[in-house]
């Protein structure tokens, strides 16, 4: 304290032009400026002697490898992913990913929440692709429940869930633009993107995080007139994708940058448990739509789009061509939309109408009962799987027989991905980083959760 | 049927039959796994194959698994049973066979006590997040993992978050009559 006092004393009373008093070393630990005063030092710290003589040679010694810190303030990273990259001169040896920074704990809020209020939850995971989230909790709770959703629900949950996957894709396709330097493709992407984000908010109230796929079927019928705004985005998507297909496809800085950068073999992503775009990318034929089909998608037309050699260029063509399979799907669903309830008829989960409440006592009862208490699930785990825009969203969920999850646990996507940056990016060049992440996709809400 | 069962000879057809009666699934790829373990009991959750596994046979259902053609570990993770069962911890691992169009779910139990399973990674390095974030959430501890730290939480974090026994925390509202906001 009285050392302190003296050293801040010392300084204040020192004026210009008086004598200059001796100042203590300053005592900063490893950032203490150096006492070293001889010329070659002085040199250096004056900027005078410049040495820029690093020749990359394969046997070069441990010592003089690089860790280089990219992120977590990166706008490149997609959120908060940081990396410890060992670099060579301008080859990565080895990559680290680090992650958490986002971490919320959402697991754990979801087994504060009982089973109706768990949506609100998993919705805002990740937050490209929400429905996929809300889906996949809702199938697993009504695994448990042994429920059916009517025809009409699994429906609209198909075609919410695929138009959710044309918007995610087009900012994965916007995002990977910007980082390869097609800034353009940035603001075509979002552009897009909004204008599904505008049919969502008609038909849930949010532009994301919607809570609209609910345990026991949707919150909502779809708005009058919803198949006029269905059909906008049909007319006008294709005529987009057209647009960036012209941009990209010969563009040889697009072609330079993408071909033959961030391999990953198909061997490699099966063995990492890789999953979607990333994993079809290498050739391999795996969709859980196809696989394991939920909400009635198989009843639907649609292709798979495989890639050849499981690099960036593959990865943005694999997600261009969903769009169009995805817009394939939407069609059908419009077509097809069949008549009917939009919830499960089955008291124990689904509130009574609106109209009843104010006619009945019972009605009122049962509403408050339902969003007070909640509903009970037998006792139980299951694993539920759907294809999300980014892979296999997993939910496995526990009941012991309570209103809540015992356990509530999201096989994220996204987080699986990100073992894969190691393997794509060993041995490329450094400028090849931001193309990799992007082209993986991943949504940092997902890892983290 | 009474006076049969009095007789040593029904009682050794009574044993023999116990033996055949052991659950196993109709699938002749799970079949051909299960039937090389004993100690491994199948039983079916809401339609999916789950396989309860000895903690100690862990590695090798999972070897075994993957030979039988489960090339994909989805995810590894663990539920917390605090007092409602003898083993406090139930370790899980999604496994997924591409070719053969099947889901099997390995569960395991760690004890309450320094929990610890062997690691999948050298069967599946795709388990290495996965175990990280048990680790990290639960501190179960994989053996052979090859590096087994910290993934979510912050390295100098104490205890684990997603076990029971760990509080949620809150932040407390400014309302008129509560205790002050500090």
């Amino acid at each position: 304290m009285t050392d302190d006092t003296k050293t801040t004393q010392t300084l204040d009373v020192w004026v210009a032009g008086t004598e200059e008093p001796e100042l203590a070393p300053t005592d900063e630990g490893a950032q203490e400026i150096s006492t070293d005063e001889s010329e070659t030092r002085l040199d250096e710290q004056f900027g005078r002697v410049v040495e820029d003589d690093y020749v990359f040679d394969d046997d070069a010694d441990p010592d003089e490898r690089m860790i280089l810190n990219m992120g977590p303030q990166h706008p490149s990273t997609h959120g908060v992913l940081r990396l410890q990259i060992e670099l060579e001169g301008e080859i990565i040896r080895r990559t680290k990913p680090i992650i958490g920074y986002l971490h919320t704990g959402m697991e754990k809020t979801g087994e504060q929440l009982d089973f109706s209020q768990g949506g609100t939850n998993v919705t805002r995971m990740d937050y490209l692709s929400p429905f996929h989230n809300e889906l996949v909790y809702s199938l697993a709770v009504e695994r448990l429940l042994g429920i059916e959703v009517p025809p009409r629900a699994a429906a609209i949950r198909v075609l919410m869930t695929e138009l959710n996957r044309c918007s995610s894709h087009l900012v994965a396709l916007a995002t990977n633009g910007m980082d390869i330097g097609a800034v353009s493709m940035m603001i075509y992407g979002f552009r897009e993107r909004e204008q599904i984000l505008a049919f969502f908010e008609k038909t849930t109230g949010l532009r994301m995080n919607h809570n609209y796929i609910r345990p026991g079927g949707v919150a909502a019928d779809l708005p009058p007139g919803w198949k006029d705004d269905v059909v906008a985005i049909l007319d006008e998507l294709p005529r987009r994708l057209q647009q960036y297909d012209d941009l990209l496809e010969n563009n040889p800085i697009w072609g330079g940058r993408t071909r033959g950068v961030g391999v990953i073999s198909a061997e490699e992503a099966t063995a990492y448990g890789i999953t979607g775009p990333t994993l079809r990318s290498a050739g391999v034929d795996w969709d859980i739509r196809k696989a394991f089909p939920y909400s009635g998608i198989e009843q639907y037309e649609f292709e798979v789009p495989l890639g050849e050699n499981g690099d960036v260029y593959d990865r943005y063509r694999i997600r261009m061509v969903e769009i169009q399979e995805s817009l394939r799907i939407i069609e059908q669903v419009m077509d097809s939309m069949p008549k009917g309830d939009y919830r499960v008829d089955d008291r124990k989960v689904t509130p009574p109408p609106r109209a009843r409440i104010d006619e009945s006592m019972e009605a009122l009862i049962h509403h408050f009962k339902l969003f007070t208490e909640g509903y009970k699930v037998p006792a139980g785990e299951t694993y539920v799987a759907v294809e999300s825009p980014r892979g296999e969203l997993g939910c496995y969920l526990v009941s012991d027989g309570g209103a809540r999850p015992y356990r509530m646990h999201t096989r994220a996507p996204s987080f699986s991905n990100l073992q894969a940056l190691p393997i794509t990016m060993a041995d490329s060049l450094m400028a090849d980083t931001v193309a990799t992440i992007a082209s993986l996709d991943p949504v940092m809400g997902d890892v983290d959760r | 049927m009474t006076d049969e069962q009095g007789t040593p000879e029904a009682e050794t057809i009574d044993e023999a039959m116990v033996v055949d009666r052991r659950l196993l699934p109709d699938n002749p790829v799970l079949r051909d796994l299960f039937e090389g373990f004993d100690d491994v009991t199948w039983e079916l959750s809401i339609g999916q194959d789950v396989a309860r596994v000895p903690s100690g046979r862990w590695l090798e259902f999972g070897s075994a698994a993957k030979e039988a053609g489960f090339e994909v570990c989805v995810d590894v993770t663990a539920v917390d049973w605090m007092r409602q069962r003898p083993q406090r911890f139930e370790v899980v691992a999604n496994l997924l066979s591409m070719q053969h169009l099947l889901r099997l779910r390995m569960i395991t139990t760690a004890p309450r006590q320094e929990p610890a399973v062997a690691s999948l990674v050298p069967i599946w390095p795709g388990a290495n997040f996965p175990e990280r974030e048990a680790y990290d959430m639960f501190g179960i501890v994989f053996e052979g993992h090859p590096d087994l730290t910290r993934i979510l939480m912050p390295d100098e974090w104490e205890g684990h978050p997603l076990r029971k026994d760990f509080g949620v925390g809150s932040v407390p509202v400014q309302f008129k009559e509560s205790h002050k906001v500090s």
